[in-house]
């Protein structure tokens, strides 16, 4: 499974301890409905292929160990963490990042974060957005109290949250009487 | 023409929101920049105090990929905001566990981290310090023994031979005096430790050194000419040889204020010319060599009359600025002058010591200071309204502080809204009103605090602005503060249509370019709405003033019948007459010679506060005017504590500001909001915490807990007060950092109410609030 590449200058470069382990590995994998194929090494995380091999910069490095939800993107319909997951895990997977869920324009959840001026940096948003996809996913019209049990792995320092969880109700309420 | 206002005080969607929710803002980690790019990683000291005896790169060197090592030897040179107490890369000590000892670029940011494993550094451990206490004791370590010899603002007054690197006294009235006259004497003691801003986005520099001589960077910053001002000092080179693009930036909160890691950046662009190379730092290292709050053991002392009216007020300020006062030692400085509080008092001593210790260099951090003095002076402000007998409340308005009243430094106060913003929050919080817990083992408790705070800055800080007139009539307007999130952009926007006439799908304004985009200070202090906003409103009644006078050039008409609506140029005794922009700011007017009149538009503005002096008696800091004016608040927490295990639930906060005049209402709001659920984290959870040997212990998320979704209150109540601030563009001045400050004493205040144990060391924690709860020494009705 781990077969030579072209992507050789890796391997030279590290010592022999590292080399071994190293072995880079012709990952494919679906990502925002395209087939990709990528030359990545077996330690490599995702969020860096995604970042800097693939030029998808929607999820974002805040801690490196899964700890504020910046890098936050959809596997196979469920949010994970990029910055912790290794890139060989979604060999075969649909990996959905906020490029592929605007591809035909801004969603519903963020138009109502639009609306409600929902983000200050605005560094969190892509991973509070991939959040609250699955959330809505899986529940159309959550109650306020799980849409910040379904959000709290995503951390912001700017906006006091107010204005994420006053967008998130809209959706909900809009899901609740039909509103498109 | 009517006076009313169509743009500035009305709600908007912020400029920058939709390319924030679509990821199409591009951070500085964003931006490609092609496989030419390079990598940087710098090795920390584990030391937080010790000589550097020697380094030995050899190994480093050789490893494959390596392209440059550097260490203090080749990087020696000092730089710093205020006072130039730190360097690129140190030369002979380290003086806090962190520091950059060497940095490696390398073709991968793996490699680099390699081969900082590979360098050798010999150290000597010296003693430490790391209490301020400490710091100033006899016979203390010198962690500055060089601090005579180091450049330094005019105004800061260091203590060459000891451990001071500025003093700021006030000594007005008699003290004496004032504390016979005195009725009632409260006094206490706190303890503030070191937070850190935990920006999501952790600091970020790409730096490229072009073989024709020029520097450019890529700053997460909030300073891009400051940065530009102190690159160009440290490195001998000239300003306008340096580019600094400022990308949009994923948090500031103080922490990328002035400058801090993008030196060693661009040290590291400078060895490897041709190369971008960029420097991230870890969120370890964002902990630890960034910047961190001051640190903060100061001992209050106020003495009242019997009626409540304060007459005598000491203040002993001792600041933990950590290993370098680079910036620091302005916090030190601007407490210095304010930190009596919001009140009018007659006679008032203060001394603030910047204390040099081995802990993280702090810098700037929202409130700049005032967070941590306004616990201590909260929280014996509400222990002598018991002592008293007065209503915690009432004891507040009555001190308020009135326009015109002296200020610690005898200056007079600004007109400002204290009482209506104490009144609303009370209101509010329904002050006075007993509540009850449903459940047996919980009570419910209020708290209540009044703060202010004034912009913190050189006396001549300005701002500048450009306007650029586009073919269709819309516009581009050019200026350099950042927006961190606060609606910089969209409030200039604003304020730039009001006076143009436009609506706002007409303006565009971008981040700052220092090649491109024309002076400004920093994104600081809460005033660039204020000082910049001065500059834009210029700048837009700059290019009016050159709409009027082609109009009238080409029609006829006197410019003074002439002004600016719906996108146009319409007449006071006309009513038919309308030219749109579109049709003239760049083509000008043709004549009925088939000539043409005019030509493309552009304004220019600048502001700088021409009526402050920072050059003061140093003994008693009177004489000048240091502070351009000062924004009053209060807040207020209902919290829910449960009385076996000290667990808080804060369930509704108001704070009310007087921010003058909100030129983003909502926006203005989101600020208050924000700011409070970060004093809620600094209030009940967030603490660095250090070992003996001065390492951070809990360098990460899962240690230092900063506020979820889950932790904030259910029921938020921002409030806008608005009395004109008289130099403010439409009256506005700033409130953004000041949202935090009632935070801290107000949860202390809520517990001391409902449980009558007094805290005097933040963070409340659950565990503290447990412990002491039945112990006498922290009971609440005590003078001292």
């Amino acid at each position: 499974m781990f077969a030579q590449s072209t992507f050789q200058w890796d391997y030279y470069e590290c010592d022999t301890e590292i080399r071994r382990y190293q072995m880079n590995h012709m990952l494919k994998f679906n990502l925002n409905g395209e087939q990709v194929e990528v030359a990545v090494k077996s330690n490599e995380k995702l969020l860096d292929v995604l970042r800097d091999k693939l030029g998808v910069v929607s999820p974002k490095f805040g801690c490196g160990v899964a700890e504020c939800g910046a890098c936050t993107v959809l596997i196979n319909d469920l949010s994970v963490r990029s910055c912790i997951t290794f890139a060989v895990e979604v060999e075969g997977k649909n990996v959905v990042t906020l490029e592929g869920l605007q591809a035909d324009g801004p969603t519903k959840i963020q138009k109502a974060f639009v609306k409600h001026n929902a983000f200050q940096c605005g560094f969190c948003a892509p991973g509070f957005i991939m959040s609250a996809t699955e959330l809505i996913a899986k529940n159309p019209s959550p109650d306020e109290e799980e849409v910040r049990h379904a959000l709290a792995g995503n951390l912001c320092r700017c906006t006091g949250y107010q204005n994420i969880v006053d967008a998130m109700n809209e959706v909900a309420e809009d899901n609740r009487r039909g509103v498109k | 023409m009517k006076e009313t206002l169509k743009v500035v005080g009305h709600n908007a969607v912020r400029l920058d929101i939709l390319e924030k929710v679509t990821a199409t803002a591009e951070y500085t980690d964003d931006i490609a920049f092609g496989p030419n790019l390079l990598h940087m990683a710098v090795l920390g000291s584990p030391y937080a105090h010790a000589e550097i005896v020697s380094i030995d790169t050899s190994e480093a060197k050789k490893l494959p990929g390596v392209k440059a090592v550097l260490t203090g030897k080749d990087y020696p040179e000092k730089f710093g905001l205020y006072l130039e107490d730190k360097s690129i890369f140190p030369v002979d000590r380290v003086r806090q566990v962190g520091e950059q000892v060497a940095g490696v670029v390398a073709t991968t940011y793996e490699i680099a981290r390699n081969a900082v494993k590979l360098i050798k550094v010999e150290y000597k451990e010296l003693p430490l310090i790391l209490d301020p206490y400490d710091s100033v004791a006899e016979g203390a370590v010198l962690i500055h023994p060089d601090l005579g010899n180091y450049k330094i603002e005019p105004w800061l007054n260091a203590q060459p031979g000891t451990n001071v690197a500025h003093l700021r006294q006030i000594r007005k009235g008699d003290i004496e005096k004032g504390f016979l006259e005195a009725d009632e004497i409260v006094e206490g003691e706190y303890y503030i430790p070191h937070v850190a801003h935990t920006c999501i986005e952790t600091h970020i520099s790409v730096s490229k050194f072009s073989l024709d001589g020029r520097l450019t960077m890529w700053n997460s910053t909030q300073s891009p000419h400051t940065q530009r001002n102190i690159m160009a000092n440290a490195l001998g080179m000239a300003h306008k040889d340096i580019r600094v693009i400022a990308p949009p930036i994923g948090g500031g909160f103080g922490g990328k204020a002035g400058i801090s890691m993008e030196v060693m950046a661009a040290a590291g662009a400078k060895s490897c010319p041709g190369h971008p190379v960029k420097l991230r730092w870890s969120r370890e290292e964002e902990f630890s060599n960034s910047s961190q709050r001051t640190g903060l053991r100061n001992k209050v002392k106020i003495g009242f009359k019997k009626n409540g009216k304060i007459v005598a007020f000491k203040h002993e300020m001792f600041w933990d600025v950590g290993a370098s006062a680079e910036y620091g030692s302005n916090v030190v400085n601007a407490t210095g002058f304010s930190a009596t509080g919001p009140y009018y008092i007659p006679n008032v001593y203060i001394d603030s010591k910047a204390c040099y210790t081995n802990n993280p260099t702090c810098s700037a951090y929202r409130g700049f200071g005032y967070s941590e003095f306004s616990f201590g002076v909260e929280s014996t402000m509400d222990r002598a309204a018991k002592i008293l007998g007065i209503d915690a409340v009432e004891l507040r308005k009555i001190n308020a502080i009135k326009e015109g009243e002296g200020v610690a430094y005898d200056v007079p106060m600004n007109p400002n809204g204290l009482i209506e913003c104490i009144d609303k929050v009370a209101a509010e919080i329904e002050w006075g009103k007993e509540e009850k817990s449903d459940d047996p083992n919980k009570i419910i408790a209020k708290g209540f605090a009044s703060v202010w705070k004034a912009p913190a800055m050189p006396a001549n800080e300005s701002s500048s602005a450009f306007i650029k007139f586009s073919e269709d009539g819309s516009i581009n307007i050019l200026v350099s503060g950042m927006d961190l999130g606060q609606g910089f952009l969209t409030a200039m926007a604003k304020i730039a249509a009001e006076v143009l006439g436009l609506t706002l799908d007409k303006v565009r304004v971008e981040l700052p370019d220092t090649d491109r985009n024309p002076y400004e200070w920093q994104t600081v202090a809460s005033h660039v709405t204020w000082s910049c906003g001065n500059a834009v409103k210029r700048a837009a009644i700059d290019a009016r003033n050159k709409i009027f006078d082609t109009v009238q050039r080409a029609h006829f008409i006197d410019a003074s019948q002439l002004y600016l609506e719906d996108n146009g140029v319409k007449c006071t005794t006309q009513d038919s007459f309308y030219i749109p922009f579109s049709d003239f700011v760049i083509t000008g007017i043709q004549t009925e010679h088939n000539t043409w009149i005019g030509g493309p538009i552009l304004g220019s503005g600048m502001f700088m506060p021409e009526y402050t002096n920072a050059m003061v008696d140093p003994n008693t800091g009177l004489g000048g005017h240091p502070m351009v004016h000062y924004t009053v608040g209060a807040g207020a927490v209902k919290v829910e504590i449960d009385k076996e295990t000290g667990r808080m639930k804060v369930l509704k906060m108001a704070e009310a500001f007087d921010l003058g005049k909100a030129i983003n209402p909502d926006l203005a709001k989101d600020q208050i909001n924000g700011g409070f659920v970060q004093g809620l984290g600094t209030a009940l959870w967030e603490e660095c915490i250090f070992n003996e040997k001065g390492k951070m212990l809990n360098d990460g998320f899962t240690d230092y807990k900063i506020p979820t979704i889950l932790d904030v209150p259910r029921d938020m109540n921002p409030i806008l007060v608005e009395v004109p601030q008289p130099d403010g563009p439409y009256g506005a001045r700033g409130h953004s950092e000041h949202t935090m400050i009632p935070v801290m004493p107000a949860i202390a205040n809520a517990v001391a109410n409902g449980l009558g144990v007094r805290i005097t060391d933040v963070p409340v924690t659950s565990e503290k609030v447990a412990m002491r709860m039945n112990d006498p020494k922290y009971k609440e009705d005590m003078r001292k």
